[in-house]
């Protein structure tokens, strides 16, 4: 069995006098790609931000590789190997795409393979390459978010609802370049509410309920368990956003 | 009986009831405790500055708003009574008008303040409010055919309070009464009412809605608040609140000008008063008050000893010089902000619930 | 989709408002006296407010006691320039640059170090309360003023400029005052150096960034407090910079100086959004010709012109000239 690359054990994390997470468990294998699901207010955005140490757990035990990281920094999160693409795609509107990747890439100048792919991938990137980011499109900004990720070789990308709001074309054009980058060497964790997307591309699937975690196995039982979706998720898997 | 006077909202410390009790009945025979002008001008510079300060409280305090413009309805206020003494006259109709024209600016001026500038940021209503003030000030003294210029006005009050008048012949307890007698009694009456009526404000439901505002903005938005128009609303309370204090320094002091009523000297003090006295109490203001008013005059002294003391130390000397009270009070404040949030009554209720 | 325009309304103003105030000052030569003047006010108060600025842009911190460095700088570099005296009065110009030179330096020396304790001691406690804020750095300003006062003593300095740098270029009926132009030239090889940097450099793409989600810039791996710290030294010895040349321009200081132009220098940055350097250059120039024209036309209005312009600006622009786009 391959060693869980992410783990959380316990982990609760309170926002002022909210409690959001009450003891989250699961675990992320390496390789492949984790999809976490669960209602609106479920905790699957504050699971990845408390990862990420934007938010602080108040209990519990993180753990990357074999390093606990529950204590760090966020600056510090991210150099050990984890990226993170917000829901917001957080996008510098002000900088140019250009400037934004070369930020991004905090090791020096981006890598030409690797821009090679993102252009083939993600061409409104090369288009626009010197034009202010916030005059992108939602789609292109999309891109973008995603392509700073990994413009650098990263262990673990966290993505949060990539396909938000996104024509189906682009959602498309995003599962296509989602199945590339499992089947590299990175593990990706992504929260989606884009059931088919989750269906075709998560290897493995942890559903939160309610700040905790509710059910957790591969994705591929839990594909055809229609009553067990209904339950935690309210809606059958079949049904497009 | 004693909680409907205080509209429910008890000292909750047997500490701040003392000092409280101590500060009421202080200034209520103040004229008879502290015989001489000088004490008696302390005593009523403190009361202006009770209700001041916790007008300043209502706005900082209660709805967490920060508004460096509060001097500015002070002086209004003053300058109205002393506009209208001087070109009406020293009689009652000249204060009535001028007290009138005073809260009527005063209310405009916060209302369309607080309609231009109460959607911005926190931090960008406070500069503008600094800004405004500024100009304010300035402009007090250049219009010196109006408002006396950079000395002011000098006027003649009502018979009734100079001290030329005799109320009954001779002395009670060694002390003449006279107008100055009235005029500061008339000051301590007017000040109390303030502050009791400020509390019954704070502690209505407009008050309850007013610090959930100050919590979570978005929140009470959200819940059907229309934010800018109960912070407007606060704030026209407030300058009217302050409008009437600067009045009642009109009518004690016979002079007004832009030194004791629009400096931002005043502005830092009545900061000072609200913080350390503790935000959000009303009590506070009325500790802060008498605090710093206390600080200010005696402190001076205090000073002029280690000052003394330390003549051969230029340099550390310099730090006692009784002139540089404000930089310690300064300090004193800064360490309120940071270990002392709740101030002194905060601290005072604090140690009750503890023991 | 079409290369979007630079936003150059803004930047037209400046020639605007000079041009509208000729007819209504009437004399030209009274006018190009006034339009050098207020470009020189203005860029001192450009250089005194582009920290603050960055600061508030980048930290979310909005320091009231800003109105210290301003005044430290013009303290130390008047105690440099007054002990320098026989250099600052001889006639040649370069041992006046020899008076004048370290005295700035200093200047900037020592308001970048109260910068750095200032951010430490004061700041640092209160990141993300902006109403802690408000109130800390209000009482900062109160003691560093007292401060002034215990080591300088409590009366106003005088101080003369040098040699070189009085009176005035002639050309015909014109009078430019050779310091006004001195100031110019400082105010624009300021906004040169933080345009570059902030444009050229790895470290200003960061600046800007940060500005706009110092959060994402984190999780991109940048220890971005370490950063804040250098911007708030850099803002604070700047504003001791422009506090020197203002000392050098009012030719007297008192403890006072820094809170008095302190309410220009926030009107500057509102009125340029908070976060942008280039919007503070254009709102600095705006705020610098209006108290200047107005304070000829109707001196007693002069600083309410300011503000009146303020407002004028926030009706147009409610974030001002240049706002930053944010989070």
């Amino acid at each position: 069995m391959t060693e869980a690359l992410l783990s959380l054990r316990g982990v609760e994390t309170h926002i002022g006098q909210y409690h959001i997470l009450h003891g989250v468990d699961f675990e992320v294998p390496e390789g492949g790609l984790a999809m976490l699901l669960g209602r609106n207010g479920a905790g699957k955005t504050t699971t990845l931000r408390t990862i990420m140490g934007l938010w602080r757990a108040s209990a519990g035990e993180i753990r990357f590789g074999r390093r606990d990281i529950t204590k760090l920094t966020t600056p510090d999160i991210a150099r050990r190997g984890i990226a993170y693409v917000p829901e917001t795609m957080a996008i510098f509107a002000d900088l140019t795409v250009q400037e934004n990747l070369v930020l991004a890439a905090v090791g020096g100048p981006p890598e030409a393979k690797r821009l090679d792919w993102i252009f083939t991938r993600f061409p409104a990137l090369k288009t626009f390459w010197t034009l202010p980011a916030g005059f992108l499109s939602g789609g292109q900004k999309q891109m973008l978010a995603v392509a700073r990720a990994i413009i650098e070789p990263r262990r673990l990308i966290l993505v949060d609802e990539p396909t938000k709001g996104l024509a189906p074309a682009i959602v498309a054009n995003m599962m296509e370049a989602f199945r590339e980058l499992k089947d590299g060497a990175t593990t990706l964790l992504v929260v989606e509410q884009n059931f088919a997307f989750a269906r075709q591309l998560g290897d493995t699937v942890a559903v939160m309920d309610d700040g905790r975690v509710a059910h957790r196995g591969s994705m591929a039982a839990f594909a055809v368990d229609s009553a067990l979706q209904q339950r935690l998720l309210g809606l059958g898997m079949d049904t497009h956003q | 009986m004693l909680r409907a006077f205080l509209s429910d909202d008890l000292p909750r410390s047997r500490w701040l009831a003392v000092a409280l009790i101590v500060v009421l009945l202080g200034l209520a025979f103040a004229p008879f405790l502290f015989p001489g002008t000088k004490s008696l001008n302390v005593a009523a510079k403190i009361c202006v500055f009770i209700v001041l300060a916790a007008s300043f409280d209502l706005l900082l305090g209660y709805t967490g708003i920060v508004s460096f413009a509060h001097t500015m309805f002070f002086g209004i206020g003053a300058y109205g009574v002393a506009i209208a003494l001087t070109r009406m006259g020293p009689g009652w109709d000249s204060v009535a008008v001028g007290l009138v024209a005073g809260l009527v600016v005063a209310i405009v001026l916060a209302a369309l303040i607080g309609l231009f500038s109460l959607r911005v940021r926190t931090i960008f209503f406070a500069m503008i409010t600094l800004a405004v003030a500024s100009a304010f000030a300035i402009l007090a003294s250049q219009l010196s055919d109006f408002t006396g210029g950079e000395d002011g006005l000098n006027y003649r009050l009502p018979a009734v309070l100079r001290p030329s008048f005799s109320l009954v012949d001779g002395t009670l307890f060694g002390v003449r009464l006279n107008g100055r007698i009235l005029d500061y009694y008339l000051v301590y009456v007017l000040a109390l009412v303030l502050v009791l009526l400020l509390l019954r404000i704070v502690n209505s439901p407009f008050g309850s809605v007013l610090m959930a505002i100050r919590e979570n903005p978005f929140r009470a938005e959200a819940i059907g608040y229309r934010t800018v128009v109960y912070r407007t609303l606060a704030s026209c309370i407030a300058a009217a609140a302050a409008a009437l204090a600067g009045a009642l320094l009109a009518l004690w002091s016979s002079q007004t000008n832009p030194d004791t009523t629009l400096s931002f000297d005043i502005m830092i003090d009545i900061l000072l008063m609200v913080v350390i006295g503790g935000m959000g109490t009303i009590y506070g203001a009325v500790i802060g008050a008498v605090v710093l008013v206390f600080a200010q005059n005696y402190l001076q002294e205090l000073l002029g000893v280690a000052n003394q003391a330390l003549a051969g130390v230029p340099l550390l000397a310099g730090f006692f010089h009784p002139d540089r009270w404000l930089l310690w009070l300064g300090v004193a404040f800064i360490l309120c902000v940071y270990f002392f949030p709740t101030g002194i009554v905060g601290r005072l209720r604090a140690q009750r619930r503890r023991s | 989709m079409n290369r979007p325009r630079r936003d150059l309304l803004p930047l037209l103003l400046i020639p605007i408002l000079a041009v509208a105030a000729l007819p209504l000052v009437g004399s030209p030569s009274s006018w190009v006296t006034l339009t050098v003047a207020g470009l020189a006010m203005g860029m001192m108060v450009f250089v005194m407010a582009s920290g603050l600025t960055l600061t508030f842009g980048l930290m979310d911190v909005l320091n009231f006691g800003h109105g210290a460095f301003i005044a430290v700088g013009a303290f130390v570099a008047a105690s440099v320039m007054l002990s320098l005296g026989p250099w600052m009065a001889a006639d040649s110009f370069w041992l006046n640059m020899a008076a004048v030179g370290p005295a700035v330096l200093a200047a900037v020396v020592v308001s970048g170090a109260l910068g750095f304790a200032f951010e430490r001691v004061i700041v640092r406690p209160v990141y993300g309360q902006h109403l802690k804020q408000i109130l800390v750095t209000m009482g900062g300003l109160i003691v560093a003023e007292q401060l002034l006062k215990v080591v300088w003593g409590p009366e106003q300095i005088t101080l003369s400029r040098p040699t070189a740098l009085r009176g005035a270029f002639l050309f015909g009926d014109i009078a430019i005052e050779k310091y006004r132009v001195l100031a110019v030239a400082v105010g624009l090889v300021v906004f040169a150096a933080l345009a570059l940097t902030l444009n050229r450099t790895r470290i200003g793409l960061l600046i800007r960034a940060g500005v706009e989600n110092g959060e994402m810039v984190e999780a991109l791996g940048y220890r971005i407090r370490r950063l804040f710290v250098g911007v708030f030294v850099v803002g604070s010895a700047l504003a001791g910079l422009g506090g020197a040349m203002w000392g050098l321009y009012q030719e007297t200081i008192t403890a006072a100086i820094g809170a008095q132009v302190a309410v220009l220098v926030f009107i500057v940055v509102i009125i340029g959004g908070l976060g942008s350097v280039g919007g503070c250059f254009v709102g600095a120039l705006l705020v610098g010709l209006t108290a200047n024209y107005i304070g000829f036309l109707a001196p007693k209005v002069a600083l309410g012109s300011n503000i009146l312009l303020m407002a004028l600006i926030l009706l147009w622009r409610p974030q001002g000239l240049y706002p930053v786009a944010k989070r």
